[in-house]
């Protein structure tokens, strides 16, 4: 049973939840996040996730634990992370929180997704028609992001 | 103990620093005592691209992160991480 795993196999949103079953649990929120077909008015053909395993599942631990240091009240924190190719629509990463009742969960549930983006070590290349970018929360466009000619159409 | 000994180290890179350089792993050998900073110094000798980089880079050797002076041992291995973008 692991609570937190990068895998490049598609996610279930339930398959999470079932990790968290416990008679104790009165409430369980989800946080599930599918790509997008379009950033800033530009029309996403599919995006590319690479991770470095070795230190991002501790870093999904880590956003567990601090989780539950700041809401002692949530009982188990589940994060599962898809990595690869995923087309539009696809999920790419599902949080899961349970705790015997419901006040605080969502506060907790907004805390963890800002926090996997902010340390887990994954990265997002956003592929379009014209071109792609790896692109980071921290606000400024690495290099590397820039139109390329597209060979794969050719 | 030698005044010249070698240490051989592997560095990893991700996302646009690795298509940049072309590998996901290199294999380093440097002069024992070599810092991070002149590890990748180095390496942006031998990659001129990786310049673009290396202001936004943050280090991890054997998977914890380190300082820039941090001294490499033989067998580490140095993750170069560019910001990162999850979710």
């Amino acid at each position: 049973m692991t609570l937190f795993e990068i895998t490049p196999e598609p996610l279930s949103a339930d398959a999470v939840i079932a990790r968290l079953a416990d008679p104790a649990n009165g409430a369980v929120v989800t946080f599930v996040g599918v790509v997008r077909g379009e950033t800033d008015g530009r029309a996403v053909r599919y995006l590319e996730y690479e991770a470095y395993p070795e230190m991002a599942e501790e870093t999904l631990r880590q956003v567990g634990r601090e989780v539950q240091e700041r809401w002692p009240t949530i009982r188990e924190v589940a994060i599962h992370h898809r990595v690869g190719r995923l087309e539009v629509g696809e999920t790419a990463v599902v949080i899961a929180l349970s705790a015997a009742h419901r006040p605080e969960m969502f506060d907790a549930l907004h805390y963890a997704i800002d926090r996997l983006k902010e340390i887990v070590l994954i990265w997002k290349k956003e592929v379009w028609a014209d071109g792609i970018e790896w692109r980071s929360e921290s606000g400024s466009p690495m290099p590397g992001s820039f139109p390329y000619l597209d060979t794969e159409s050719h | 103990m030698t005044g010249n000994a070698e240490i051989s180290v592997r560095v990893k890179f991700f996302a646009a620093p690795r298509e940049a350089v072309g590998a996901g792993q290199l294999e380093r050998t440097v002069p024992a005592g070599t810092t991070v900073e002149e590890l990748i110094r180095c390496l942006t000798e031998e990659y001129p691209i990786l310049r673009a980089y290396t202001r936004f880079l943050s280090v991890a050797v054997n998977r914890a992160y380190v300082g820039m002076q941090t001294e490499l041992h033989d067998g580490d291995e140095v993750a170069c991480l560019p910001p990162v973008g999850g979710g």
